[in-house]
């Protein structure tokens, strides 16, 4: 769409948040909190993490000083979207008692309006994926939808790869092809700081188009260009290719029992994973007795309890659910939903408390097969 | 369910007053229940319900009434956990909630023309009774029907009255075991697997329908597939933790399907791997 890319200097992105606030939207973009990059409400480019970058590892995350003006020159915030689209916490009814029984009271609150602005090709492939879970059964999650639906998207190309990063070998990045309203490369060439920028869908067009802009040069082409090919070059990691095929036949394999000593069952990856999608309900009431209400959570394979069915758990081995979560990851998703659940951000990896790396894993999973 | 309920919120609980309670054992109890405000409940036989009880939680528990009845929707449930607890210190005319029916049933209409045998163990009767309801109303349509039942002593045999009633029907054999017998038992005693020799059908035209505890219905399988019933006419209920039962809260994995929406009925063939794979 060559007629939908247009170069916007650095002091008018600016414009950019306030035709979004203008339409209703929140926006929503990376910024520093507690020495961690993560999505959160922003007014401005102001609150973006200028000259910031990362450190990330197994088991490992730093922020450092890039030393330049980039505004999205760390790799990528601690959660994708998930948090935004399918809150951590969400109170699904009330119910009161009435005469011998009970009356559910549902909450009415509108669906939020997210304007998210510098998502990663990965984690708008997780918002996807997550779209075949929540809408592509035969029950969607109307809050889900609503929330997906609402939203504007504002992709941001890396321009380089984070330590943990292996996007490229699960086919979700770096570069995106569809599922955005605006695409952005930000380029610093000497005093020149702009950003390169390619509508997605109709939405983003009528935004760009009330944009102060440039035309594309040739030369802004080639350093978008350049960029993704650096992120995707820079990748020390990278998934195994066939392992969907691979988990589904190793459900035996005795390096489960090797990854249970390692693995402490705390459940980080599945909170950080962008496409985990697990939930439990909690229902209470309050002291009187009265009132209830049902809360949905995030839950994590990892937990006792999330396989508890009378007589004792499914799962009681830190091996089976280790197993259960990376098998369904990377293999019973595809038959689930017809894609992997990787989409290679390497989350899973920086936050996992011992540095468990599921690149690594697959590939002793299979020089044991 | 009518349309309007259909197109409901599958998360949205809908309040139903306890008609009658029926003490079946010492642990488990049969729920008649009517949805306040009127209206009827339609469901087919191995479909479950999520049921809530005010403010303590919410669990999956299978219908075991009559299908062809929807004035009302009975339940049988076994107080294990504080759901099941709170549910069962409910009273008369109080009300619990229900979000459902979800699940695949037990094909019961598309194997009319086999001989049917029902392989039950313990409380498995109740999510198969449904079935018995429905094969029994078109008794016509099938060769044989024989009705296996175990539980582990005679005063855990769940319907009584009922096994007695379908055990005087002319077309239909039933044979009830137990593992442990009591004084006054002259039964079968062994497990219900050893029921499956000698029950007399035809094993190249006979579909099974099989629930009960996981165990029991391995070795069920098993003693079916001795007997020549080829897997792909073996049919399972399965039992899973559920927090939703529409296929999005994960829990009910099992491999790759999902209990909740690829089941809980499922046919052996398309999960006879995971049968064998321990803490899938």
């Amino acid at each position: 769409m060559p007629d939908s890319q247009a170069v916007i200097d650095r002091k008018d992105l600016g414009a950019m948040f306030a035709l979004l606030a203008e339409e209703g939207y929140q926006p929503v973009a990376p910024r520093v909190h507690d020495g961690a990059v993560l999505y959160a409400p922003v007014s401005g480019p102001d609150d973006l993490p200028k000259g910031i970058g990362d450190e990330e590892e197994g088991g490992h995350y730093r922020l450092t000083e890039r030393g330049d003006a980039k505004l999205f020159g760390h790799t990528k915030p601690v959660q994708g979207l998930k948090a935004h689209l399918y809150p951590a916490r969400q109170k699904l009814w009330s119910a009161e008692r009435a005469g011998h029984g009970f009356r559910i009271v549902k909450d009415q609150d509108p669906a939020p309006r997210y304007a998210f602005i510098g998502v990663r090709a990965c984690e708008l492939s997780a918002m996807l994926i997550q779209d075949k879970v929540f809408e592509g059964g035969p029950y969607a999650d109307k809050g889900y939808a609503e929330r997906r639906r609402n939203c504007f998207l504002v992709v941001v190309t890396c321009d380089h790869a984070g330590a943990a990063c292996f996007c490229a070998s699960q086919q979700t990045g770096p570069d995106v092809s569809e599922g955005y309203d605006l695409k952005l490369a930000e380029i610093i060439d000497g005093g020149r700081h702009v950003f390169l920028a390619e509508a997605g869908s109709e939405k983003g067009r009528a935004l760009l188009d009330r944009l102060p802009r440039q035309a594309a040069s040739e030369a802004d082409l080639k350093a978008a260009s350049d960029q993704r090919q650096a992120a995707a070059a820079g990748q020390k990691r990278a998934m195994i290719s066939g392992v969907a095929e691979l988990l589904a036949a190793q459900l035996e394999s005795r390096h489960w029992e090797d990854v249970a000593k390692r693995c402490m069952s705390c459940g980080n990856c599945t909170m950080v994973c962008p496409t985990c999608f697990c939930s439990t309900m909690e229902d209470a009431t309050d002291l009187s007795g009265l009132k209830a209400e049902r809360t949905r959570k995030w839950d994590s394979c990892f937990s006792i309890d999330y396989s508890y069915i009378h007589g004792g758990s499914v799962r009681n081995s830190g091996a089976s659910r280790y197993r259960q979560w990376m098998t369904h990851k990377l293999s019973h998703w595809v038959k689930q939903f017809g894609v992997s659940g990787c989409v290679g951000c390497g989350r899973c990896i920086i936050w996992c408390p011992v540095g468990i790396d599921i690149t690594a894993e697959a590939k002793a999973i299979l020089k044991g097969a | 369910m009518s349309a309007a309920l259909q197109q409901a919120d599958p998360m949205d609980v809908r309040p139903f007053r306890i008609e009658k309670i029926r003490k079946e054992l010492s642990d488990v109890f049969t729920m008649e229940l009517v949805p306040e405000g009127g209206g009827s409940f339609a469901f087919k036989p191995g479909q479950f319900n999520m049921i809530y009880s005010f403010g303590a939680g919410e669990v999956p528990i299978s219908i075991s009434g009559d299908p062809a009845d929807p004035s009302k929707l009975i339940h049988t449930i076994r107080r294990v956990g504080a759901a099941t607890e709170a549910i069962g210190n409910l009273s008369e005319g109080m009300a619990v909630g229900i979000r459902g029916p979800f699940g695949n049933p037990w094909p019961v209409e598309e194997v009319f023309g086999s001989d049917l045998v029902i392989l039950a163990g313990g409380l498995g009767l109740a999510p198969l009774r449904p079935a018995i309801y429905m094969a029994l109303a078109h008794r016509q349509r099938f060769g044989k029907v024989v009705l296996l039942y175990g539980s582990r002593s005679p005063s855990e045999i769940l319907f009584p009255k009922e096994l007695e009633k379908w055990r005087g029907r002319f077309d239909t054999k039933v044979r009830v075991t137990v593992d442990r017998a009591e004084p006054g038992w002259s039964g079968h005693v062994g497990v219900v697997t050893k029921l499956v020799k000698g029950a007399g059908f035809d094993p190249l035209h006979t579909v099974a329908f099989v629930c009960g505890p996981e165990i029991m219905m391995r070795y069920g399988i098993q003693a079916l597939e001795d007997s020549g019933i080829d897997r792909t006419g073996i049919y399972v209920s399965m039992e899973r933790n559920m927090k939703c039962g529409i296929g999005l809260c994960g829990h009910c994995q099992w491999g790759a399907p999902f209990v909740c929406k690829d089941g809980p009925v499922f046919r052996f063939d398309e999960v006879a791997d995971a049968f064998k794979v321990r803490e899938l």
